[in-house]
């Protein structure tokens, strides 16, 4: 096991040139923007961790006149709040990221889904676009931003049904195949990135891939930001080089009672205490969009849960019945373990409905459920029961 | 061609067939829920999922293209538990009062029940923790969400098939339901009661309102006169709740059955199908007549048939500024229903307040047009109830009527006589092929060029027909017609109507006479006919159709001889003055939203 410990780093948030850079990329060629993503090792900052260079690699190949980039910032992971900062501080590297991918993949639109909760921050977002989309201008590119503003749906964050609600439907998954790569956002070929992603791209032109890849480990390079929150004397934003156990966060983070970290939000996974120094943050041990959310021992883990079963019950399109009916079984469920009213012994049955949903949901809320529920279930089992 | 493996069996399919369609050719079972034929794929219930090598997740069958290589495995460990889970969970959202449930015997859930979710309960009653009211304010069916498993089949069917969007999908997670707009009550939204939602419900959360019991109380009751009409396409399709197959006849049989049901008149709404090619007909040529003739600025053509009832309410809602381009003609069964407490009643010597008025129907609109306010010109309600298919065959049920081995029998007199030309209005193109027997001949005195009285160019299930006949030989009437090109337009499914009507807005429709039917297939495809039905049932139905159509003896309405006979004794001529009491209605503009 790599172990790199707790390494903060500055390269999110750090101030560029970006007329500097966007002049280099408009002289790149697709291939090599794409070469040095891939040579970088990135993978997709929203959580699931898809290699960036990949898709733009996929989208490029797609043979269409019309193509979209999309930055979803539709930030709704409970926990998470990275994306709103990379906003309010350096917007123009996220525009940046959307036109060095629009570049890469022959795209001349992009359109960022903003979380509805964020609305307020439109206006300052909107003269900052106003004043790039004149930068770039100046240096050649022919690259249009829009907004789009999602209105409080959890499940619009995912990727198809963020397409579905730009279209103006309901923020339904899509089947899939096919991809957004073939077929995404009006049914055209499409890049979707999170905000974090496209700003790290963006970076690692900059100071090429090299650099970038010397940080992290061999499954998850680079840096991540991590949005800090709970039981914890430092709550906030911080951007850590990636490989560092969970003991070694706790250790910064902690306030030395800390029983347990949900790492990635409600569909993130439980790591308690005696897991922290086993468990690696990253693709290899626990992935993350960020939300690190630490707890101690005077939360009651039952509450934990009940708290985002209660969310998934709630934010499930409904549309596929494993994720729609098995969220309110899930939830009941504990509800009824807790009062006395079935045997602890249904716990085991909720376990496998969770798997169940695991490999039946039509999409990767459905699928994620099971995530939280398995790990404080098995780790914490007497506090659901008792 | 892509080649994949589906349990070990190889199999070479064109691209982007679905696993599930190549898993059909294999023979192989996958069960559905959410699929249906006839709409698009939804991939939300997600019964059918299936295994495939390497894949992290498992894949829905209906939804997954097939790709080189493939290996799929359809009844795994995994698998069974997913689906049994999957069935499961339904069931625990479910309100499964099925002994007591229309449609017990005749669920798609119940049916997977039996196969995947036999002995204890797994899940949790959900039911409880939600407020469930049983919509009932359509006269033509009911919406009962706590058995609504939430497959959208009929918000498909609404937007796809009908154009409509009278249902919809509302809200998100435990509380996402199947909605009207504003959650308003089925009758007081744009809906026009064609019950194709109906049709493709697998459970009993929308079925048509059934009038089986006032319809048995009215036949045990004996100071009641019950008259009853069958429409031309329950004929050939009431069979198929009997246990015969698609596109199987059984009129006789099912004559006999409802003389052995108690009803006192066997009447064939085809009589009234005849009356309307009369009637419609002259209007036709009498509105050509005034428009190239005369000069008449108030008139326009198209002109639209006006038999099918979801249609009528389609165009009320949705193009109300075209309603004087549609026929005042009323649809078959109303004219029937003015008829036979009219001119049936002298004729009996019944007491018209004593008639009981049922009429079979494969419609469930049928139901909310005899409740339309403008239906009763007989001074009566004209028709007292309406049955579809369905509840037909129920009956025949109850009664313990051995169906399979009745003898055929032949309609009672006066208002039972009918021809081929009536029997085709079951179909899409049937009006438009009937009114051109009997228009074309009217004006050149001889038949429609077209061999064996067969119109083909009108036939068949493409969404938009259309046809154009050149009129020559005009007799001296109608020599203004001479050389005349009439343009003829068929659409079945309310989307192809919009799609004629959205030319007609736009001021470029081409056409003399349109011929619309609300659902797909016309009459033989109507939400009150058997469940399922699918495209190759639809094919199947139409083929029985224009087959009673070949074998009867008179096959133009203006032969059949009770037509004759009722202008001669009772109404004049067509579009007199006494028809147009009885026959002829008027239209209503509604709210569009």
């Amino acid at each position: 096991m790599e172990k790199r410990g707790l390494n903060k780093v500055d390269l999110i948030f750090e101030k560029i040139d970006a007329k500097e850079v966007l002049t280099k990329v408009f002289k790149m060629s697709p291939e090599k923007i794409i070469q040095q993503v891939l040579d970088s090792g990135l993978k997709g900052r929203g959580g699931a961790g898809f290699p960036t260079g990949l898709k733009w690699k996929y989208t490029a190949a797609v043979k269409e006149s019309e193509k979209y980039i999309v930055c979803n910032a539709d930030e709704g992971e409970p926990g998470t709040f990275k994306d709103r900062e990379i906003l309010d501080k350096v917007a123009y590297k996220v525009y940046g990221g959307m036109v060095i991918a629009g570049k890469a993949i022959g795209a001349k639109k992009g359109i960022v889904y903003l979380r509805g909760e964020y609305r307020f921050m439109l206006p300052q977002l909107m003269i900052e676009l106003e004043s790039f989309h004149k930068l770039i201008k100046q240096i050649g590119f022919e690259f249009k931003i829009n907004y789009c503003l999602g209105s409080g749906a959890y499940i619009c964050g995912e990727e198809s049904a963020l397409f579905e609600s730009v279209e103006g439907g309901r923020g339904e998954p899509r089947n899939k195949p096919p991809y957004p790569t073939t077929s995404g956002v009006f049914n055209k070929p499409t890049a979707i990135n999170n905000v974090e992603t496209l700003v790290t791209a963006m970076m690692i032109i900059t100071h090429g891939p090299e650099s970038y890849s010397h940080l992290g480990t061999k499954d998850s390079r680079g840096s991540k930001v991590f949005s800090v929150s709970g039981d914890t004397p430092t709550p906030g934003i911080f951007e850590l080089e990636l490989g560092m156990s969970v003991q070694e966060f706790v250790n910064e983070f902690g306030d030395g009672d800390t029983k347990a970290v949900q790492v990635g939000g409600a569909s993130g996974f439980c790591v308690p205490r005696k897991k922290f120094g086993s468990t690696i943050i990253g693709f290899e041990g626990v992935p993350t969009g960020g939300s690190m959310k630490l707890f101690n021992s005077s939360r009651s883990m039952y509450n934990v849960l009940h708290n985002y079963l209660d969310f998934f019950a709630e934010e499930s399109c409904g549309q596929c019945t494993p994720c729609r009916v098995g969220c309110q079984q899930l939830l009941k469920g504990v509800q009824k373990v807790k009062k006395g009213e079935v045997k602890t012994t249904y716990l085991n049955e909720l376990i496998k409905l969770a798997d169940t949903m695991k490999v039946a949901s039509k999409c990767g809320l459905g699928q994620s459920v099971g995530n939280a529920f398995r790990t404080i279930v098995e780790n914490f089992r007497e506090e659901i029961i008792y | 061609m892509i080649s994949l493996s589906i349990n070990h069996q190889k199999i070479s399919v064109q691209p982007g067939t679905t696993v599930l369609d190549a898993a059909r050719k294999l023979k192989i079972n996958i069960p559905t829920l959410c699929n249906h034929p006839d709409l698009c794929v939804a991939g939300n219930c997600r019964v059918c999922v299936v295994e495939q090598t390497g894949a992290r997740t498992l894949i829905a069958a209906c939804a997954m293209p097939v790709a080189e290589g493939m290996d799929i495995h359809t009844n795994t460990l995994k698998v069974r538990n997913a689906r049994k889970h999957i069935v499961e969970l339904l069931l625990s959202e479910h309100r499964s009062d099925c002994t007591k449930c229309y449609k017990n015997q005749k669920c798609e859930l119940q049916a997977l029940a039996n196969e995947f979710a036999f002995g204890d309960t797994i899940f949790l009653d959900l039911i409880e923790d939600h407020q469930y009211t049983i919509d009932r304010s359509s006269p033509s069916f009911m919406k009962d969400d706590s058995k609504c498993i939430h497959c959208q089949r009929c918000v498909r069917t609404c937007t796809e098939l009908q154009y409509i969007s009278a249902i919809a999908v509302a809200n998100k997670g435990a509380h996402q339901k199947i909605s009207s707009f504003h959650d308003r009550p089925m009758s007081h939204v744009v809906c026009t009661n064609c019950g194709q939602c109906v049709n493709r419900c697998p459970t009993g959360a929308l079925v048509e309102k059934t009038y089986i019991d006032q319809v048995w109380d009215a036949i045990y009751d004996k100071e009641k006169h019950v008259v009853v009409q069958t429409a031309p396409a329950v004929r050939v399709a009431l069979g198929e709740d009997l246990g015969y197959n698609p596109g199987e006849r059984v009129t006789g049989k099912m004559v006999t059955a409802l003389r052995q049901l108690g009803f006192d008149s066997i009447l064939d709404t085809d009589f009234t199908a005849d009356l309307t090619i009369m009637e419609e007909g002259t209007e036709l040529l009498t509105r050509l007549k005034k428009i190239l003739v005369d000069g008449d600025k108030k008139l326009s053509l198209p002109m639209f048939t006006s038999c099918s009832p979801g249609w009528i309410k389609f165009i009320e809602h949705k193009y109300p500024e075209f309603l004087s381009n549609l026929s005042t003609c009323k649809s078959p069964q109303q004219m029937f229903g003015a008829l036979a407490k009219t001119f049936y009643a002298s004729k009996m010597k019944l007491d018209p307040s004593k008639i009981v008025s049922v009429s079979i129907m494969p419609c469930t609109a049928k139901k909310y047009e005899a409740d339309r306010p403008e239906m009763r010109s007989s001074g009566y309600k004209d028709i007292d109830f309406v049955l579809t298919t369905r509840e037909l065959a129920v009956m025949i049920k109850q009664a313990g009527i051995d169906f399979r081995n009745l003898e055929s029998s032949h309609y009672d007199s006066i208002m039972g006589d009918s021809t081929g030309a009536a029997v085709i209005f079951g179909a899409t193109g049937g009006v438009m092929e009937a009114a051109l027997r009997t228009a074309y001949e009217i004006v050149t005195g001889r038949e429609v060029p077209f061999a064996n009285l067969n119109i083909t160019p009108v036939r068949g299930m493409e969404g938009v027909k259309e046809a154009t006949i050149k009129i020559e030989g005009c007799t001296n009437d109608w020599k203004f017609l001479e050389g005349v090109e009439l343009k003829v337009a068929i659409a079945h499914g309310l989307v192809n109507a919009n799609k004629i009507m959205r030319q007609v807005r736009k001021g470029k429709s081409p056409y003399h006479f349109v011929e619309i039917m609300a659902c797909p297939g016309g009459c033989i495809g109507g939400g009150g006919q058997p469940i399922p039905t699918s495209m190759e049932i639809r094919k199947n139905r139409m083929k029985a159709i224009y087959s009673e159509d070949e074998h009867m003896v008179l096959r133009k309405s203006h032969e059949n001889p009770d037509v004759i006979a009722i202008y001669k004794e009772f109404l004049g001529n067509p579009n007199s003055h006494a028809s147009h009491e009885l026959l002829h209605t008027h239209y209503v503009e509604r709210e569009s939203y």
